[in-house]
Order: structure tokens, then C-alpha cells, then sequence
């Protein structure tokens, strides 16, 4: 209705239709090609890396060593975390940036179009490095994913090439950052205040300035790594005066703000997708901004939580206990300004809602997990362990991972101009929640009980909850191949999608028709789209 | 349409057990931390204890209003939004006040421990521990016994890719080792970590110790085990050190004091002809007790 008046889809350059055939892909520059590379890529490593999973659980079905070489498992833990955090969640959510961002600040596409598509591109190339560790002398990069020295340079030739694809990476996001900021802060349509903006863009502009800060730092320390081992020098080793745990304190600090970078767009999501299905306002909306802004900074100063023993003076201990608690209120405030957008909301339950609403209660299990963890004495039995597995997994699985799902399924019809089949998403939905929790929750256990992390094998009294989270390993890996076969499908076809696809969802996204034209905002939207459109 | 309830039933059924769990055996489908062996130890089980039976009340709390909310508000059952409802101040103060609150409560004990922790003055035995890939070295300082304590010969012959033994015909598989480190009951032993090669980490759990041990540097640790605590407790290395890290378990065989300093005066008398130099600079403290209080000159990690 509103975009028939209007010159939104009015094509001035003649140019709507984009090249033909794999030109078009390598050379776009277009944020929607863009977003649709990087999802494609994501969901393509979300694979990759979760058939190591599998390996990994496979293994850990019985006591006993029956399918793999330990090395080789430490590789499948090492790359399974690499693959997930920089070539899954990483890339989907700057996938999802670059779709949404510009249809949702009334901009005609991101500040900086061809360093967007270098941002891409890169990170073909950082995997292809990275997997080609497993075919070199000394195999894949077995030290974990955090690289610990001294254990990381013993690695053998994978270990530079790691070093290279974890710069290629850093650097693909560290310019995405910069795309993403500065298309936020000097494109948004007039009419569009900060404070209108969707809380999906104020969440990635606080992940953009949060990535700005701390990969650098990432590639500060891998590059030190580096030269202690092919240029002499002894930054973390102590028989030339250096410390292993300098490299812990480095790798921290960007390693904290980092799990934020992965959980922040999920908010964001959330705060879009809740409102949405229960068809009022998002509660708070100030409140979610500056909660968001406080977990990023509170964020800066909790890092060494990680390390709590590694042999840290009781001050050092004393602060990270104490930071790292803090973090829970603002997180709190989220949750709580969530539940009361729900409270005398109308609600209906579509997949996007059903996956934040399982983000909701499973992420907060994850919190309470983590609360737990920033007791310093307490952790002392927990680092290290399957409690700590646990807890990181469901932040990150139900947390990012369904964040991305509720997402894609949010705005998928707007992408293709048609619906999905709604019992192939409650398929994937129940079948991924309930294998999550099995897969997941018995892990708490294991780690209560005294299973370490990071082994290929453990003693008989680990065997039963083992064996229970292996079965929900399989069953969660398998129910994941419903999604890119729902995607498929709803690419191809199916009933078409009006431009308001869901009932109660507002922003400027909603405006414009489903699918999307190729070029979109080229005139930006009217002040009646705007207002109809942000609804804070 | 009821949301989330397998996965809610499935925490709400777990905690309840592991409320209800003996938290001394470790059999199969265990579910909680033990309270261990030691003052301390129990200390810090009382503490998770504490901060979990927290997250409880606040879980009761916060996913019962969800529940209530995906039942009471669905719009298939007629609800009607009310669209005004997007700020409240007061709300908004409590839900922050209160967490506060509730996070100090839990901060004053969780502070006492910690520093009761970095306590390691007035102790009785100093051992010296050192990772290894992939086994664990202790020396008795001031007595000159060492020994090293590798994984036992039947566990690491079970464990072999495709050995086709069943781990579960091996007694303490994966748990056990040739020699394991002996330790007097009812006394405050410290023990000073590090490493020759990568970062391990010393954790047993029944001491509820977990400590790096970091190659060029010493960390130190202590423990004192109720007197009446004595028999055999077993943890393992939590830092992943390399292939074997899995497989290079502690073994702690907690004896009285009396039987404690006979054991080591065994050792002395065994290990001694092999002593090329005595190491030891230190003075036994008497004739009958090889247990020296060592001064604390020993470069400390201090991070």
C-alpha cells in the first residue's frame, strides 16, 4: 500500500537486475548479494563444524577409544570452535547486518559497498587455509581454540597457517565493523533518530565499535605467537623472561568482549521478534539500549574470569569475581524488560517466536550457569571442566545460534517474497530445542561430577551422562538439516508473502515489498513510512 | 500451546535430584560436586551450593511469569494487547535494586573463601609438583623423596585405539596411577606448582584444588584434610596439555600422620643410595619426623 505512492522501488539507474551467473557473486557489491554470501557461508561452516561435533561426541559415546587418534581429537575440539565462533556465528550475524541494517534505517545499501565485498571474500579463503591445517605435516591445530602457549607452538605446520587465517578473519571483521558504523552513524533517513532506530541495529552498533576494539588485540597476540616461534622472540616464554599467562591476560581481553560480539545481534533480534508476535511495543526501550551499552563496557573489564587458576594475586581474583557478577544486572534488565513485553501482549507463535522464546528461557539457564561460574572459590572446581562446556554451549547454541535462526526465519519471507512451510520450521524448532537441552544440560552434570574438558576419553562414572548427551548430539546435528532444506524450499517458492508479512511487526523493512527489489531506499522513506514504521 | 516444557520440565526434574543427590559417591549418573575432604572443600561446595539454590529461586521466579504469560496472553485464546504498556519506572528500579541485593549476599561469603584460600601461611609439608607431558613429578622438599606418577599400566593398555578391552573391567580406568602421592591427614601441607614443558593444571576434586602449573613459574596451593578423611582420592590434569592430556590422572593416598612419616622415612632409606648430591639444604625439623616447615623464599607466581 504505502510503497505504491512512493518512489521506493522506483528503479532510477535501470539497473535492477544484477549480472548473471558467478560473476554476479564474486564481484556484487550490493548488501543484499552480500548478506545472502555470508549466510550461505555460515550455515555451509555451522555444518563443517558441526560434523566435528559429531566426531567429538561419537568418540565420547563410550568410554574407551574406538574411533580416533586423541590428537586428533583435540583437533576436532580445536577447529569445531574456530568454525562455529569465526566461521558460523560471526559471519551470519554480519550476514544479517548486511541485509537488514540499510532496509532498516532507510539507507540504499551499506556506507562502503566494495570493501564489503573484500570483507567477504576473505573469509573463503581464511577457511580454506585454516582446514587445510588437517592435510599438512603435524595436522590441524590440536591446542584449542583459545592457543595457549606453550602447547600451541608445538603445533606443527598448521599452526602459521592457523595464525594466517585468524589475521584474514580479523581483518574481514574489523572492516565490517567500520562498514557497519559507519553506515549507522552517517546514512540513516531522516526522521530516523538514534533512538528510533530497531534495537537489531543498536546491538550491532555497539558489536561494531566492541570488534573495532578487540580483534586487533586478537591479532596482536597470535602475531606474537608468531614470531616466539620462527623469529626468537620470548614473549611467552619464561627461559627468555617472558609468561605463558601474558598471553592468557591478551587473548582474554579480546576473548571476553568477544562472546558479547556473538550474543549481542542476538538480543537485538530478540528485542525485534518478541515485540512482533505479541504484538506491542518492545518494554524499555531506553533501558534495552543502555543495558546493551553497559554489558559491552562491563565487558572490557571481566576478562580474566577465564583465568582464575592460572595463579592470580587475591586482588586480581577479588576484581574479576566481583566484575564478572556485576554483568549479571544488566543482563537481568534485559530478560526481565523481555518477559514484560510478553506481559498483556497477544501472543502467537510463529517459528521466529518460538525459537527467541526458547533463546529466552535457555539463554538465561546459560546465565545462571555463568553466575555460578563467577563465584572465584567455586570456580575453582568448575574451570575447565564439562560445567563450563555446558554453560558456554547454551549461551551460545540456544543463545547466538537460535538468535540467527529467529532471525532468518523473521525475515526470510521479506527476503524471498514467499512463506515457508510453518511445519517444517515447528519441526526443526521442537526437534532442535529438545535435543539441545539433552545434548547440553546433562553436561552440567559431568562437570559437577569431575569431568575435565578437552579429553578423549573419560573413567566409567562419566559414562552414563555421556552417553545421554551423545544421543543429543545426533539427534540436534540431524534435526539441523531440516533448516538449509526449509530455506531451499522457500527460495524456490511457496504461498507469497505480503510486504507486512508478520501481523505485528514494525520498522521500515516492513514498508518495502516481499522480496525485496534489488536496490531498495534509493529515495528515502516518507515521513508516513517512518511513522508507521518505528514504533518506540 | 504449552512452550518450552520438555526443556523446562527436564531442569526442573534435574535440579530437584541433584538437591536430593548423595553428594559423596561418585557412581554413575552422579549429578553434583562432592563436598570433599577438607574444611575448605566443604567450604566451597556450601558456596555453589548457596549461589545455585540462588539461581533457583530466581529461575522459579522468572520463567514461572514467562509460562504464565505464553498461557494467559495468546492471542488464539483471545488475549487483547495493551499496546500502552512499554514503561514503568518503578519496575524497572526493583528488578535492578533487587539483583544487586542478592549479588552481595552472595559476594561477602564468596570473598571470605577466596581469601581463605591465598592463605598458605603456618604450613607443615612443602611437596613441589611438576606436569609433565604427560605425568605428574612430586618431590617432598627437604626430605629428598621424588617420584613420578603416571597413568597405571592396565588403564593405559585399555585405552589404546581399538584395544577392545572394556574400560569397565579396568578398576579406576583412567583414574589410577603406578605411584601415587602420599599425604599426611590433619595437617597443612602446601604444595608449590609448575611446569617443564606446557601449562598443566593439578585438580583434585575432593580437595577443591585446581591450580596451573605453568613451566618457569610457581604457583602454590594448600590443603589441610580432616584427620579422619584418610584413604585414596583421585582427580586429573584440567588444561589441556596435548595428546595425552586425558590420560595423566592424580592419585592423592591420604594416610594418618604417624603413617605418613613412616612412609616417607621408607622412601629416604629407598631413594637415598641413588641421590648422586644431596639436594635438600634444608635441616629435618627432629630426628623422628622428616617433615620440615620450609621458609617461604620461593619466587611465588604472583601474575
Amino acid at each position: 500500500m504505502a510503497y505504491t505512492e512512493h518512489a521506493a522501488t522506483a528503479d532510477h539507474d535501470h539497473h535492477d537486475h544484477p549480472p548473471k551467473g558467478i560473476w554476479r557473486w564474486l564481484s556484487t557489491t550490493n548488501h543484499k548479494d552480500i548478506g545472502t554470501l555470508y549466510l550461505i557461508f555460515a550455515c555451509i561452516m555451522f555444518f563443517v563444524g558441526g560434523a566435528m561435533a559429531m566426531v567429538i561426541r561419537l568418540e565420547l559415546f563410550k568410554p574407551g577409544m574406538q574411533f580416533v587418534d586423541p590428537a586428533f581429537f583435540n583437533s576436532m575440539t580445536t577447529v569445531h570452535a574456530l568454525a562455529m565462533i569465526f566461521g558460523a556465528v560471526m559471519p551470519a550475524w554480519v550476514g544479517l547486518a548486511n541485509w537488514m541494517i540499510p532496509l532498516q534505517v532507510g539507507a540504499p545499501d551499506m556506507a562502503l559497498p566494495r570493501m564489503n565485498n573484500f570483507s567477504f571474500w576473505l573469509l573463503p579463503f581464511a577457511f580454506t587455509l585454516l582446514i587445510i591445517g588437517f592435510f599438512v605435516p603435524g595436522g590441524a591445530p590440536a591446542g584449542g581454540w583459545t592457543l595457549y602457549p606453550p602447547l600451541v607452538l608445538q603445533g606443527g605446520d598448521s599452526f602459521p597457517l592457523a595464525i594466517f587465517a585468524i589475521h584474514l578473519m580479523g581483518a574481514s571483521s574489523i572492516m565490517g565493523a567500520i562498514n557497519v558504523i559507519v553506515t549507522i552513524m552517517n546514512m540513516r533517513a531522516p526522521g530516523i533518530t538514534l533512538l528510533r532506530m530497531p534495537l537489531f541495529v543498536w546491538t550491532w552498533l555497539i558489536t561494531a565499535y566492541l570488534l573495532i576494539l578487540v580483534m586487533p588485540v586478537l591479532a596482536g597476540a597470535v602475531t606474537m605467537l608468531l614470531t616466539d616461534h620462527f623469529f626468537g622472540t620470548s614473549f611467552f616464554s619464561a627461559s627468555g623472561g617472558g609468561d605463558p599467562v601474558m598471553f592468557q591476560h591478551i587473548f582474554w581481553f579480546f576473548g571476553h568482549p568477544e562472546v558479547y560480539i556473538l550474543i549481542l545481534p542476538a538480543f537485538g533480534i530478540v528485542s525485534e521478534v518478541i515485540p512482533t508476535f505479541s504484538r506491542k511495543p518492545l518494554f524499555g526501550y531506553e533501558a534495552m539500549v543502555y543495558a546493551t551499552a553497559s554489558i559491552a563496557f562491563l565487558s572490557f573489564i571481566v576478562w580474566a574470569h577465564h583465568m582464575f587458576t592460572v595463579g592470580m594475586p587475591l586482588a586480581g581474583e577479588l576484581f574479576f569475581m566481583l566484575s564478572t557478577m556485576l554483568i549479571a544486572i544488566p543482563t537481568g534488565v534485559k530478560v526481565f524488560n523481555w518477559s514484560a513485553t510478553m506481559w498483556r501482549g497477544s501472543l502467537s507463535f510463529e517459528p521466529p517466536m518460538l525459537f527467541a522464546l526458547a533463546f529466552l528461557f535457555l539463554f538465561t539457564i546459560g546465565g545462571f550457569s555463568g553466575l555460578m561460574l563467577a563465584i572465584a572459590p567455586a570456580d575453582f572446581q568448575y574451570q575447565d571442566t564439562y560445567f563450563v562446556v555446558a554453560h558456554f554451549h547454551y549461551v551460545l547454541v540456544p543463545g547466538a545460534i537460535f538468535g540467527i535462526m529467529a532471525g532468518v526465519y523473521y525475515w526470510l519471507p521479506k527476503w524471498t517474497g514467499h512463506m515457508y512451510s510453518q511445519t517444517l520450521g515447528k519441526w526443526h524448532f521442537w526437534l532442535s530445542t529438545i535435543f539441545v537441552n539433552v545434548l547440553f544440560f546433562p553436561q552440567h552434570f559431568l562437570g559437577l561430577a569431575g569431568m575435565p574438558r578437552r579429553i578423549p576419553d573419560y573413567a566409567t562414572q562419566f559414562a552414563d551422562w555421556n552417553m545421554v548427551s551423545s544421543i543429543g548430539g545426533f539427534g540436534f546435528g540431524l534435526s539441523q538439516v531440516l533448516f538449509p532444506i526449509l530455506i531451499w524450499k522457500c527460495i524456490r517458492g511457496g504461498e507469497k508473502a505480503p510486504a507486512q508479512v508478520w501481523e505485528g511487526a514494525h520498522g521500515l523493512e516492513w514498508e518495502l515489498p516481499s522480496p525485496t527489489p534489488y536496490h531498495t531506499w534509493q529515495d528515502p522513506p516518507s515521513n508516513a513510512q517512518i511513522a508507521h514504521g518505528a514504533e518506540h | 500451546m504449552k512452550m518450552k516444557k520438555p526443556g523446562f520440565l527436564l531442569t526442573s526434574l534435574s535440579t530437584a535430584l541433584l538437591a536430593l543427590a548423595a553428594p559423596t559417591a561418585q557412581a554413575a549418573w552422579t549429578l553434583n560436586m562432592t563436598p570433599g575432604i577438607s574444611a575448605i572443600s566443604r567450604n566451597i561446595y556450601s558456596l555453589h551450593m548457596r549461589v545455585f539454590w540462588w539461581c533457583v529461586v530466581l529461575a522459579v521466579f522468572v520463567f514461572g511469569w514467562m509460562i504464565y504469560s505464553l498461557i494467559r496472553f495468546r492471542k488464539s485464546q483471545g488475549a487483547v494487547p495493551d499496546t500502552k504498556l512499554v514503561h514503568n519506572t518503578t519496575a524497572e528500579i526493583i528488578w535492578t535494586v533487587i539483583p544487586v541485593i542478592i549479588l552481595i549476599v552472595m559476594a561477602v561469603p564468596a570473598t571470605r573463601t577466596l581469601i581463605e584460600t591465598d592463605d598458605a601461611t603456618n604450613t607443615e609439608l612443602t611437596i613441589r609438583v611438576t606436569g609433565y607431558q604427560w605425568k605428574w613429578g612430586y618431590e617432598y622438599v627437604g626430605s629428598g623423596v621424588t617420584l613420578l606418577s603416571t597413568l597405571d599400566r592396565d588403564s593405559n593398555v585399555a585405552r589404546q585405539l581399538g584395544s577392545g578391552i572394556d574400560p569397565n573391567s579396568v578398576p579406576n580406568y583412567l583414574l589410577n596411577v603406578d605411584h601415587p602421592l602420599v599425604v599426611p591427614a590433619g595437617t597443612k601441607v602446601r604444595l608449590l606448582l609448575t611446569a617443564q614443558d606446557v601449562i598443566h593444571s593439578w585438580w583434585v576434586p575432593a580437595l577443591a584444588i585446581k591450580k596451573d602449573a605453568i613451566p618457569g613459574f610457581i604457583n602454590e596451593a594448600w590443603f589441610k584434610i580432616d584427620a579422619e578423611n584418610t584413604g585414596l582420592y583421585r582427580g586429573q590434569c584440567a588444561e589441556l596439555c596435548g595428546r595425552d592430556h586425558g590420560f595423566m590422572p592424580i592419585v592423592v593416598d591420604v594416610r594418618s600422620k604417624a603413617d605418613f612419616e613412616s612412609w616417607l622415612h621408607t622412601q629416604q632409606a629407598l631413594q637415598r643410595p641413588a641421590d648422586a648430591a644431596p639436594t635438600a639444604t634444608l635441616p629435618d625439623a627432629a630426628p623422628a619426623s622428616a617433615v620440615s616447615a620450609v621458609a617461604g623464599n620461593t619466587t611465588s607466581k604472583t601474575g
